[in-house]
C-alpha cells in the first residue's frame, strides 16, 4: 500500500546553501507529525516545499497519490497556518475564514453554514463580525486555524503554531490543538523548535539538523533512543561521559570513566574501544549517604536551580567528570539543597545509552 | 514569491521610468549639438556651454537665485527645526492648532495663490509702514523661507518622531540638563534630516518660478524667471544646456542627499 | 534662573515660527480676501481697499463685485475651473495607473535595488519642474524628437500635433507628480506582510484574486495619499498649462497670472485665488473625513 503523504529525496538549494539535504519520510492518513530543530534547520523551508512556495531543487512529494511537481499553491489540497497567522487585518474573523470557500466558489449559504461550524470548533461563535486587530492572540491564532481548516485540506501544515503564544496559554492551546486534529482526523505537520511542544502534540517526530532529517519516531523513542549525540542533546537535557570499554559483565558492560561504570550496549562493542555514554538528568538519584547500589560515586554540587517541581543540580564528580542530575520532589521540598555540598550519585546501568562520536 | 512581479506591472513600470528619464536625456543629449536647429543634429559642440558663460543675464540670475537659495533655504531650516521641536517635544500648548494649520497649509496651497497673497500683503506693508521698498532679492527669500520651512519641518519631524526618546532620558538621567542633552544628543542624531531639509529647502527655492514672479521686482530676476521668458520664445540650445547644468548639479546634491539618508535607514 | 530660561526657549521655539507664518503666510490671505472684496481703479495700487486704517478711523466697506463679475463672466472663468478639475483629475488617473505598477515593483525588488529605484523617483523629483517641462517641449513639438522620429520611420507624413492638446497636459502633469503618487503607494505596500500574500494563494487565491481581494484594499491608504498629493497641486497647476497647453487647457493657476499680470486687474485675481483655494479644501476635508471613518 502507497503512503497517504510520500516525500522522497528532497532537496532545496538557495545559491550554494543546502537548506533540505535529500530528506525522506512517509506519513499515514491522520498523523500528527511534528518537524524538530534548531532555526536554521532547513524544517520551514521544507514545510515551504509542501505548500508550494518554494520548488524542490530535487526529490518528490507525493499526497494521497498524487504528483505534487507542477501543483500551484492554489490548487493543493494542503493548508497553511503561519507563524504569524497572516490573518486579513482588512476582513473580519468571517470573512478571514470564508476566504478559501469564496476561491472555490460555493453557494454563499453553504460558506456561511461553514463558517458557522469551524467557529464553533474553534469556540469563536459570536465573534465572526469583529476585525483580527480586535482579537487576543490567542484568539487570532485559532482564526488562523479556523481559516486553513475551512477548505477541508487533506494535509495541514503549521508553522511554529504556538510560539506567538505566552506559556500559560501555549499549555492550554496544545491539548486543543491535539484534540481538534483527533476530532477531524487531519494529518497534520507541525513545525517547531520547541522540543517540548513537539512532545506533547505529536505521534511522532522528525528531528532535523542542518537540512537532513536525522531521526525519526515516537516521541519516546526519541526521547529515550536517541540516534545521534545532537539529538539526545537537542531533546531534553541530557549529560554525557567519555568512555572507554573493558569487558563484558553479565548483561551489561564495564566501562571505565574516571570510576568504574556498568551500562547497557550493543554486542558490537569491544574492550578498548572509546564510546560517549549519555544519561538524563532524572535518571540520576543524588543522596547525602552512600546507599550501595551500582554506579554509585561520590559528588560535590557545584550549582543548583530549585524549579518548584523539582531541582536541577550540577555536580562534579571523580576526576571532574561533570553531570546533571534532576530531583523531582515527590515530598515537600524541605531541605535546602545550599545546605548539601557534597553527597553521592548512583543510577541504574538500564538508563544509559551509548553514542558513537 | 518574491520575485513573482508580472510582465505586465513590468512593462508599466519600465514605461514609467522611461516618461521620467526619456525627456531630460534627450535633452541633455541635444544640448551638445552643434545646429541652432533644436531637434536636427548637426555634429557634436560643447559651444553652447560657452555661450552661456557670457550671458550676463543669466549669470546674474544664477548669482541671484544662489543667494536667494542660500539664505532662504536656512532660515526655512532653523525655522523648520522649531516647529518640529514645538509638535514632537510639547505636547500641548497655547495655539498649537494654529501652528499645525499655517505649517501645514503652504504645502498644499498652489503657488499662484501663495505668491498673489504674498505680493498684496508685500504692497500694503509697503503702504502702510513703508516697508518693504519695492521689490527684489529680500521679498523673494522671505517668501521662499516662509513655503520652504513648511517642507523643512516635515522632514525633520519624520525624523525627531522616530528618535527613541529612552535615549534622551538616558542622557538627562545620566546628569545632563536640557540645553546641553539637545545639543550633544538630538542634534547629532538628527542632523542627516537637517541636512536633507536644508537641502529640500534651497532646491524649492531655487527651482521656484511662480512665486518668485509674484514677488520679484525690476531687477531682480531669478534663474527660472529668465529662463521661463527664454522659453517662452521658443526651445534652444542655450537653454538645453544651462537645464543639462542645473538638473546635473541638483541630481549630485540629491545624490548625496538620499545616500545620507539611506544610510541612515540602513543603520536602522 | 534656570527653569525661567527653560520657559523662554520654550515660547522662542513656538512663538518665532508661529510669528512668522502668521505675518508671512496667513496675513497675505487675508489682505488677499481684502483685496478680493475691494473696487478694482486705474491707479497704484489697481484697488481701493475694503478694508482700510486712515485719517477717517477704520472703514470697511466690502464690495462683491469681483464675485459678481466672474458670475456674469462666467464662462471665462468656469471652463478654465471645470478644465482645472478634469486635467487634475484624469492627471490624477494616468498617475495612478503607471505608479502603481512602479511601486509595486520597487516595493517587491531587494533591498539594494530597491535603494537604486527609489532614488531613481526621487530625483526628477527635486529637478525643477520647469525644466522638465521644457524637456517635454522638445520632444512633442511639431519638430521635436517624436515627430521627427515618427516621419522618418514612415509612420506619418505631416507632424502629429501634441503639443497644446490634453495629451501634452498630461503628459506634463505624469512626469511632474509621479514620484508624488509613487511614494505614498511604496510606503503602503512595502508594509504589506508577504506571508498574507502567501496565505491567499494557499487558500486558491490566483493572482488577479490577490491582487483584488488583498493587494488593493490594504494599499487603499496609500491610494488615497498619493491622489490628494498629485490632484491637489495638479489644479493649481501653472507652469504646465502655460507651456504645454493652448486656449482649450486653460486653468485656473494660469487665469490668476494673466488677470494679474496683463490685465492687472487684481481684485479679480485674488477672488479666482479664493475660489481656487475652495476647490482645493474639498478633497482634503473628504479625506480627513474618511480617516476619521475608517478610525471608528
Amino acid at each position: 500500500m502507497t503512503p497517504f503523504i510520500r516525500i522522497q529525496n528532497i532537496s532545496k538549494k538557495f545559491g550554494k546553501l543546502l537548506a533540505v539535504d535529500d530528506v525522506s519520510f512517509n506519513l499515514e492518513r491522520g498523523e500528527l507529525f511534528s518537524l524538530l530543530g534548531p532555526s536554521g534547520c532547513g524544517k520551514t523551508t521544507l514545510l515551504r516545499m509542501l505548500a508550494g512556495f518554494e520548488k524542490p531543487s530535487e526529490g518528490y512529494i507525493e499526497i494521497d497519490g498524487q504528483d505534487m511537481a507542477n501543483v500551484d499553491p492554489a490548487d493543493r489540497p494542503v493548508n497553511i497556518m503561519f507563524q504569524s497567522y497572516a490573518l486579513f487585518p482588512h476582513m473580519s474573523v468571517s470573512n478571514n475564514i470564508a476566504y478559501g470557500l469564496k476561491r472555490a466558489s460555493l453557494p454563499s449559504d453553504e460558506i456561511k453554514a461553514r463558517v458557522e461550524e469551524l467557529l464553533r470548533l474553534v469556540h469563536l461563535s459570536g465573534m465572526g463580525a469583529r476585525k483580527p486587530s480586535t482579537l487576543s492572540g490567542g484568539q487570532r491564532q485559532r482564526v488562523a486555524l479556523a481559516r486553513a481548516l475551512a477548505r477541508r485540506p487533506k494535509l495541514l501544515l503549521l508553522d511554529e503554531p504556538l510560539a506567538a503564544l505566552d506559556k500559560k496559554l501555549r499549555s492550554e492551546t496544545q491539548f486543543e490543538l491535539v484534540n481538534i486534529q483527533e476530532q477531524l482526523g487531519t494529518t497534520f505537520i507541525v513545525v517547531t523548535h520547541d522540543q517540548e511542544e513537539a512532545m506533547t502534540l505529536s505521534t511522532r517526530i522528525g528531528v532535523m539538523d542542518n537540512g537532513k532529517l536525522v531521526q525519526t519516531g515516537t516521541p519516546n523513542e526519541i526521547y529515550e533512543k536517541p540516534e545521534t549525540r545532537f539529538v539526545a542533546d537537542f531533546v531534553g537535557d541530557i549529560s554525557f561521559l567519555e568512555a572507554t570499554v573493558i569487558q563484558r559483565a553479565g548483561k551489561y558492560w564495564l566501562m571505565k570513566a574516571a570510576t568504574l561504570i556498568h551500562a547497557t550496549g550493543s554486542s558490537t562493542l569491544t574492550s578498548g574501544m572509546k564510546v560517549s555514554l549519555a544519561i538524563r538528568p532524572e535518571k540520576i538519584t543524588l543522596t547525602s549517604q552512600p546507599t550501595g547500589q551500582l554506579n554509585e560515586f561520590p559528588v560535590e554540587i557545584e550549582d543548583w536551580a530549585f524549579y518548584g517541581a523539582g531541582t536541577q543540580y550540577k555536580v562534579i564528580g571523580p576526576d571532574g567528570i561533570k553531570l546533571k542530575v534532576y530531583q523531582s520532589h515527590n515530598q515537600p521540598s524541605q531541605a535546602n539543597p545550599r545546605q548539601l555540598e557534597t553527597g553521592f550519585v548512583h543510577f541504574s546501568p538500564d538508563a544509559t545509552f551509548i553514542l558513537e562520536g | 514569491m518574491r520575485s513573482t512581479v508580472p510582465l505586465l506591472v513590468k512593462l508599466l513600470a519600465i514605461a514609467g521610468f522611461g516618461i521620467l528619464y526619456i525627456p531630460v536625456m534627450m535633452m541633455m543629449i541635444y544640448s551638445f549639438n552643434r545646429g541652432k536647429l533644436v531637434s536636427v543634429w548637426a555634429g557634436f559642440s560643447t559651444k553652447w556651454y560657452k555661450e552661456l558663460w557670457y550671458d550676463d543675464v543669466l549669470l546674474t540670475a544664477l548669482y541671484k537665485s544662489l543667494l536667494i537659495g542660500f539664505s532662504s533655504a536656512t532660515i526655512s531650516t532653523i525655522f523648520g527645526l522649531l516647529i518640529a521641536i514645538a509638535f514632537v517635544r510639547f505636547a500641548h500648548f497655547r495655539g498649537r492648532l494654529f501652528l499645525s494649520l499655517v505649517a501645514s497649509a503652504p504645502l498644499v496651497m498652489p503657488e499662484a495663490v501663495t505668491g498673489l497673497s504674498m505680493l498684496l500683503l508685500f504692497i500694503a506693508m509697503e503702504a502702510s509702514f513703508g516697508w518693504p521698498s519695492g521689490r527684489g532679492v529680500d521679498t523673494i527669500m522671505i517668501a521662499h523661507a516662509t513655503f520652504g520651512m513648511c517642507f523643512a519641518a516635515v522632514v525633520i519631524q519624520t525624523r525627531l518622531r522616530d528618535m527613541d526618546k529612552s535615549l534622551e532620558e538616558a542622557a538627562r538621567d545620566l546628569g545632563g540638563r536640557q540645553p546641553f542633552v539637545f545639543l550633544s544628543i538630538i542634534l547629532p542624531l538628527i542632523l542627516p534630516s537637517i541636512i536633507a531639509a536644508w537641502l529640500l529647502s534651497f532646491t524649492l527655492s531655487f527651482d521656484d518660478l511662480v512665486i518668485a514672479s509674484f514677488v520679484s521686482g525690476p531687477g531682480s530676476s531669478t534663474l527660472p524667471i529668465v529662463i521661463f521668458s527664454k522659453i517662452r520664445l521658443g526651445v534652444s540650445p542655450e537653454i538645453n544646456a544651462i537645464a543639462t547644468l542645473m538638473i546635473l548639479t541638483i541630481s549630485a546634491l540629491v545624490m548625496i542627499g538620499s545616500f545620507l539618508v539611506l544610510r541612515r535607514d540602513g543603520k536602522k | 534662573m534656570h527653569s525661567f530660561l527653560q520657559k523662554f526657549g520654550r515660547l522662542l521655539v513656538i512663538w518665532l515660527p508661529l510669528g512668522w507664518l502668521g505675518i508671512f503666510f496667513m496675513l497675505p490671505l487675508v489682505e488677499m480676501v481684502n483685496v478680493s472684496l475691494s473696487e478694482a481703479r486705474r491707479a497704484v495700487p489697481p484697488y481701493n481697499p475694503a478694508f482700510q486704517i486712515g485719517k477717517d478711523g477704520i472703514s470697511f466697506q466690502p464690495a462683491v463685485d469681483n464675485y459678481l463679475l466672474i458670475y456674469e463672466y462666467w464662462e471665462d472663468y468656469l471652463w478654465p475651473a471645470v478644465n482645472s478639475v478634469r486635467l487634475a483629475f484624469f492627471s490624477t488617473l494616468y498617475c495612478l495607473l503607471f505608479a502603481y505598477p512602479m511601486a509595486w515593483w520597487i516595493a517587491r525588488s531587494n533591498k539594494s535595488l530597491q535603494h537604486i529605484l527609489l532614488v531613481l523617483i526621487l530625483m526628477p523629483f527635486w529637478t525643477s519642474s520647469l525644466l522638465r517641462m521644457y524637456a517635454l517641449i522638445g520632444l512633442l513639438n511639431p519638430n521635436g524628437v517624436i515627430n521627427d522620429f515618427l516621419i522618418w520611420a514612415g509612420i506619418t507624413v505631416t507632424p502629429i500635433q501634441m503639443m497644446q492638446t490634453d495629451f501634452s497636459i498630461y503628459s506634463g502633469m505624469i512626469l511632474t507628480y509621479l514620484p508624488l503618487m509613487i511614494l505614498p503607494l511604496y510606503a503602503s505596500l512595502v508594509r504589506l506582510d508577504n506571508s498574507v500574500l502567501e496565505a491567499a494563494a494557499d487558500l486558491g487565491a490566483k493572482n488577479w484574486d490577490i491582487f483584488r481581494t488583498i493587494i488593493l484594499p490594504l494599499s487603499m491608504p496609500g491610494v488615497i495619499a498619493g491622489c490628494l498629493l498629485v490632484f491637489i497641486p495638479a489644479v493649481g497647476e501653472f507652469v504646465i498649462p502655460a507651456l504645454l497647453g493652448g486656449p482649450e487647457q486653460l486653468m485656473l493657476g494660469k487665469v490668476i497670472w494673466t488677470e494679474f499680470f496683463r490685465n492687472r486687474d487684481w481684485p479679480v485675481a485674488a477672488a479666482i485665488a479664493i475660489i481656487l483655494i475652495a476647490i482645493i479644501i474639498l478633497p482634503i476635508v473628504y479625506a480627513r473625513y474618511q480617516d476619521k471613518e475608517s478610525i471608528s
